[in-house]
C-alpha cells in the first residue's frame, strides 16, 4: 500500500470546531505556566541590569550582596562558559554581560535568595563600576562611518569595506533590468520610511525554575517556544552536556516569536549550581520590555515605476534594519519578502543590518516582513492614487501566481494570492460608503512559512485510544489540531486522541515553535506516524486472517479485507486490534522523524477603514476584514484567531506601539502604561474570510497561518490614514502627535 | 521583617494567612496560598491578568496589599466553577475559542462575570470598555467580546 502519496480532501474531523484539550485548565486557573510552580527549598533569583546604554564594566563587587542574610548565591558573567560558537557566545553575554554592557537593561549580575524581597535588596548591594561609552540607538546614525561602535569585528564578509563596524549584514535579491523597467514607467514614486521597534507583548513574562547539580545534571521548567533550543543554549552557556539537561516547557502565555531565545534559564541554572537549591526567576514587565526581544527598527527607501494602466515596470528597495546590539539576519527575510506579492520583470532589494545600543532583536511574527511590505505597499497605494487606479485591480493585475519567478528567486507553486484578492474585491466591505475624515486602505501580506525538524510518536493504547507525543509548545491551539489530524487519519473520534508535549528527554529533537510550522510540520509527522501505526495494524490483522498484508486496507477506523479475493472477514476496529496487540506481536505504535519541507508560502489581504480626528490626530479603526489562504483550515476557530490576533498586533504597530529612547540611550516607556498595546475599546470586530487553496506539500493541504496576518496591517492602516488625512504617512507608529503634525504641517 | 496575620474569606472559605507588610495580595494568593490562577503580567495594574473581586469590586490584586484584605471577601478564578460545573462564561469561552494562550483568561473571566452581574445585557461597546483594562495579546478581543455576549444571553434566559 502506498501510504506516503495520499492526498486527502474529504474530511470528517479536520475542519470542525472541536473543544481544545487544554481548555478546562485554562478557564479554571489550573493550567501551569512558567511562574506557576514551586519546589521544596526553592530560592528566588533576581537580575541586576545596566542603567547605561553602553559602558565598559571596570569591576563588579558582589561582597555586600553575598553578606546579606538570606542570600545563597551571586553570579556574574564569569560564572558562565565562553562558547566558541558565535551564536551561543552571544546568548551567553546577553544572559550576563562580560566586558561591556550593550544596552539599557543588559543583565550584569544575579542573586538567589530565600525571598523575593531579600533578592531585590541584594541586587542593590552589588557595586558595578562602569566606564560610560558613547552610544547609538538610531539605525541611520549607526551606519555612519564615525558612529560609536557597539561591537567590533562582527561584520560578515558580504559587507563592503569602509563602512561603520556596526554594519554586520549585507544582502541583495532580485532579477531583470531595472533601468529598462523604470524607463518604461509612466509614473515613478520614490519614498523613504521609518518604523519603530515594537515588542511581542506576550502577557506572560519569561519565567523559569531550574535545578543543576555539581554532577552536571539539571532540570528546567520554563515558558518557551522551544525546549530543545533552551537545552542547547543552556548546555553551551553552562558547559554541560545536553543529555544531562531535561527541559520541560510549561503552558506558554503568548510568545509570537519572543520566546524563541534564552535569557534567564542559564542564569537560574548557574545560581542553582552555586547554591545547591532549585532557583526560580520570573521577569518583571520592565525587564521584559528592556531586555527581551523587541523586533527590528527600520529605515527604508522604496522606488516603484508603473504604467498609466497599472502595470509595475520596475521596483527597487533598500532596507536598513537594526536588530539591536548583536549581528542579526532579519533583514534577509525583509529583503526577500518585500516584493513577494508581485510578478515583476525587474526588481532589486538590498538589505543592511546595523548594530545599535538596543536589546537583542528576537523574532516577532513574520520577522522582517511587516516593515518591508509596509513600505512597498505604501508606494503602490500612492501610485494608484496618483494614476487614478483602483488599488485592488492594480494588485490583481500585478499579482504573483503559480509559475511566477518570485522577487527572491524561487518559482511559486500553487498560491492563493489571486483568490484572496478576488475575495476582497467581492466582499461588501470593499464598496461600503465612507464619510468625512474617513479612508479605506488595503495591503497584501506574505510569509514564507517553515517546516523543519520534527519528531512525533503515536501510541495505540490497549483500550483503543491514541496517545500522540510531540515536541512543540502549543502556542495557539496546536494540540487540538494535532489530535484532529491523528483522529482523521486513524478514523477514530477526536476525543479518543490525547496529544501531549514532551520534555527534551522523552522525544527526539524538534525545532522551535516558529515559522508557522507546527500545524504544518507536526501535523505532517503525525499523519505519517498514524500511517505507520495503520500499516502495523493491517499487518497484525493480515496474520490473524492468514492473508497477505497487501490484502488488508484501512477504512473508517477498521482493518478490512481488500476486495473479494481477500476473503470475507468481518472488519476489525482499532480498539479490537489494540486489545489483542500483546498476542499479535506486542504494543502498536507509529513514529515519524523528518526535516519537513514543502511548507507552502502564505498570502493574505487586509481591508481597513479608518477615521482620523483633525483636532487630536487620533485614528479610529472603523472596520477591518482579513482575507487569508489557509491551505486547509484544520480548526477554523483557531485559524480565525490567528488572523484576528495578528491583525490587532499590526494595528498596535501601526498606531501606538514604539520603543522610545531618550538622548541618554535609555528606554523611556518600559511598561504597559506607556508602551500601549491595543485594548478592547480601541477596536471594532475583526471580520475574517478563510480561503483554502491546498498546499501540495502537505497530505491535507495545510499551510501555516500564524505569521502572515501581522504583515498587511501596517500598510493597510497607513494607506487608509493617508487617504483620510489627505497626505502620505511615512513613519510608524502614526501616534496622535505624529499624525496631527502631518495634518497641520 | 515581621509577618502579619490576616483573616479573610476567599471563594467562600474563611482563610488566614501571614504576610509581610509589603506583599501584594497577588503574591499572597500565588506564593503563600498556592492559588496561581491569578497571573502577574505587569505588576503595575496595567494588564488585568491578576483581576480578582475584592468586596464586590474588580481590582488588580497586584495593586492591593495582602494586609489590606483583613476581613475582606475575595473571589478568584479558582472559585468561579461550581465543582465540575463551569460558569456559563467559562463554558462559552471554551466553545467559542475565546482564548489562545489562556494567560489573560482568568482575569478576563473574573472581570466579565463582574460586568454581567452589574449589567446583564451590555452592548458590545460596554463590554469593550469594561474589559479595556484586561490586555489580551493573542485574540484581538473579537472572540472574547462575542463569547461574553453569548454567555450573557444564555444567563438572561436561564
Amino acid at each position: 500500500m502506498a501510504f506516503d502519496a495520499q492526498a486527502k480532501r474529504n474530511f470528517k474531523v479536520v475542519g470542525t470546531r472541536v473543544t481544545r484539550p487544554d481548555g478546562i485548565d485554562k478557564v479554571t486557573g489550573k493550567a501551569a505556566y512558567g511562574a506557576d510552580i514551586a519546589a521544596p527549598g526553592m530560592l528566588y533569583g533576581r537580575i541586576l541590569r545596566s542603567p547605561h546604554a553602553h559602558a565598559r564594566i571596570v569591576s563588579i563587587d558582589t561582597s555586600a550582596a553575598e553578606a546579606l542574610a538570606g542570600v545563597k548565591a551571586v553570579v556574574t558573567g564569569a560564572d558562565l562558559a565562553q562558547p566558541d560558537d558565535e551564536d551561543f557566545a552571544d546568548v551567553a553575554i546577553n544572559c550576563l554581560a562580560r566586558d561591556k554592557v550593550l544596552y539599557d537593561g543588559h543583565a550584569v549580575a544575579a542573586v538567589a535568595a530565600k525571598s523575593k524581597s531579600i533578592a531585590k535588596q541584594a541586587i542593590r548591594l552589588i557595586k558595578v563600576d562602569y566606564e560610560i561609552l558613547p552610544h547609538v540607538t538610531d539605525v541611520d546614525a549607526a551606519m555612519q562611518p564615525d558612529a560609536p561602535v557597539v561591537q567590533e569585528g562582527r561584520a560578515l564578509e558580504t559587507v563592503p569595506a569602509g563602512m561603520s563596524q556596526n554594519v554586520t549584514t549585507h544582502c541583495q535579491f532580485g532579477h531583470g533590468d531595472l533601468d529598462a523597467g523604470f524607463a518604461k514607467a509612466d509614473k515613478i514614486i520614490e519614498r523613504s520610511f521609518k518604523t519603530a521597534a515594537t515588542h511581542q507583548g506576550y502577557i506572560e513574562p519569561q519565567a523559569c525554575m531550574a535545578s543543576l547539580g555539581s554532577d552536571g545534571r539539571g532540570e528546567v521548567w520554563c515558558c518557551t517556544q522551544g525546549q530543545y533550543m533552551v537545552r542547547a543554549n543552556c548546555a553551551a552557556v553552562l558547559g554541560v552536556e545536553e543529555s544531562q539537561l531535561r527541559i520541560t516547557s510549561s503552558e506558554i502565555g503568548g510568545g509570537f516569536g519572543g520566546k524563541t531565545s534564552t535569557f534567564i534559564e542559564p542564569v537560574a541554572l548557574a545560581l542553582s549550581r552555586k547554591s545547591g537549591k532549585p532557583v526560580k526567576i520570573v521577569m518583571t514587565r520592565d525587564e521584559v520590555l528592556k531586555a527581551t526581544g523587541p523586533t527590528i527598527s527600520s529605515s527604508m527607501d522604496i522606488k516603484i515605476g508603473m504604467t498609466k494602466d497599472g502595470r509595475i515596470t520596475a521596483a527597487r528597495g533598500e532596507l536598513r534594519y537594526s536588530g539591536g546590539a548583536y549581528p542579526n539576519g532579519t533583514v534577509n527575510m525583509g529583503a526577500q519578502a518585500a516584493f513577494a506579492a508581485y510578478d515583476l520583470e525587474a526588481v532589486e532589494t538590498v538589505g543592511w543590518n546595523a548594530m545599535t545600543n538596543r536589546p537583542k532583536e528576537i523574532p516577532y511574527r513574520a520577522p522582517g516582513a511587516p516593515t518591508a511590505i509596509y513600505a512597498v505597499e505604501s508606494v503602490v497605494d500612492e501610485l494608484c492614487q496618483e494614476l487614478g487606479l483602483d488599488p485592488l485591480d492594480v494588485r490583481l493585475m500585478n499579482a504573483a501566481r503559480k509559475g511566477t519567478v518570485s522577487s527572491y528567486g524561487p518559482t511559486f507553486n500553487d498560491i492563493g494570492l489571486v483568490a484572496t484578492l478576488e475575495a476582497a474585491k467581492a466582499h461588501p466591505h470593499y464598496t461600503a460608503p465612507l464619510g468625512e475624515n474617513q479612508g479605506r486602505g488595503l495591503s497584501c501580506g506574505f510569509w514564507f512559512n517553515f517546516g523543519g525538524n520534527t519528531c512525533v510518536s503515536l501510541n495505540i493504547n490497549d483500550d483503543g485510544t491514541v496517545g500522540v507525543v510531540e515536541g512543540n509548545p502549543d502556542i495557539g491551539g496546536s494540540r487540538a489540531s494535532i489530535s484532529m489530524m491523528a483522529a482523521e487519519e486513524l478514523g477514530v473520534p477526536y476525543d479518543k486522541v490525547r496529544t501531549v508535549i514532551a520534555d527534551t528527554s522523552s522525544l527526539g529533537f524538534n525545532d522551535i515553535t516558529d515559522g508557522s510550522r507546527v500545524t504544518f510540520a507536526v501535523g505532517l509527522a503525525t499523519i505519517e506516524a498514524a500511517r505507520a501505526a495503520i500499516k502495523e495494524m493491517c499487518s497484525r490483522v493480515a496474520k490473524i486472517w492468514d492473508i497477505d498484508e497487501d490484502a488488508v486496507i484501512w477504512e473508517d477506523g477498521c482493518a478490512k479485507p481488500a476486495g473479494p479475493n481477500a476473503g470475507t472477514h468481518p472488519p476489525m476496529t482499532l480498539a479490537e486490534i489494540a486489545a489483542i496487540a500483546g498476542k499479535t506481536g506486542g504494543p502498536i505504535a507509529g513514529h515519524h522523524e523528518v526535516n519537513a519541507d514543502g511548507a507552502g508560502v502564505s498570502f493574505g489581504v487586509h481591508l481597513c477603514d479608518t477615521e482620523v480626528d483633525p483636532e487630536t490626530g487620533a485614528t479610529k479603526i472603523l472596520r477591518y476584514t482579513v482575507f487569508q489562504d489557509a491551505g486547509k483550515a484544520v480548526h477554523p476557530d483557531y485559524v480565525e484567531g490567528q488572523m484576528q490576533g495578528g491583525a490587532v498586533q499590526g494595528i498596535g504597530w501601526a498606531l501606538n506601539e514604539e520603543y522610545i529612547y531618550g538622548e541618554d540611550g535609555r528606554l523611556q516607556n518600559a511598561g504597559f502604561l506607556d508602551y500601549r498595546v491595543p485594548v478592547a475599546s480601541d477596536l471594532p470586530d475583526i471580520e475574517t474570510v478563510i480561503l483554502e487553496i491546498p498546499n501540495p506539500g502537505h497530505p491535507y493541504g495545510v499551510r501555516g497561518v500564524g505569521e502572515t496576518p501581522i504583515v498587511p496591517p501596517l500598510a493597510a492602516i497607513s494607506n487608509a490614514v493617508s487617504r483620510a488625512a489627505g497626505g502620505r504617512m511615512t513613519e510608524l507608529p502614526m501616534s496622535p502627535p505624529r499624525l496631527l503634525k502631518a495634518m497641520t504641517g | 521583617m515581621k509577618t502579619i496575620p490576616v483573616e479573610t474569606t476567599i471563594n467562600g472559605d474563611s482563610t488566614e494567612f501571614l504576610c509581610h507588610a509589603d506583599e501584594s495580595l497577588l503574591d499572597v494568593l500565588r506564593d503563600r496560598l498556592g492559588m496561581t490562577g491569578s497571573k502577574e503580567g505587569c505588576g503595575t495594574g496595567d494588564c488585568g491578568a491578576c483581576s480578582v473581586m475584592l468586596n464586590g469590586r474588580v481590582v488588580c490584586s497586584c495593586l492591593v496589599l495582602g494586609v489590606e484584605t483583613q476581613g475582606a471577601e475575595i473571589e478568584t478564578i479558582e472559585g468561579m466553577a461550581n465543582g465540575e460545573e463551569l460558569h456559563p462564561l467559562q463554558r462559552v469561552f471554551l466553545e467559542e475559542a475565546a482564548l489562545q494562550c489562556g494567560v489573560c483568561t482568568p482575569g478576563i473571566l473574573v472581570a466579565a462575570k463582574a460586568l454581567l452581574e452589574k449589567n446583564p445585557d451590555p452592548t458590545d461597546t460596554e463590554v469593550r470598555y469594561w474589559l479595556a483594562g484586561n490586555l489580551c495579546r493573542c485574540t484581538g478581543y473579537d472572540k472574547i467580546i462575542k463569547a461574553v455576549q453569548t454567555a450573557a444571553a444564555e444567563m438572561r434566559s436561564a
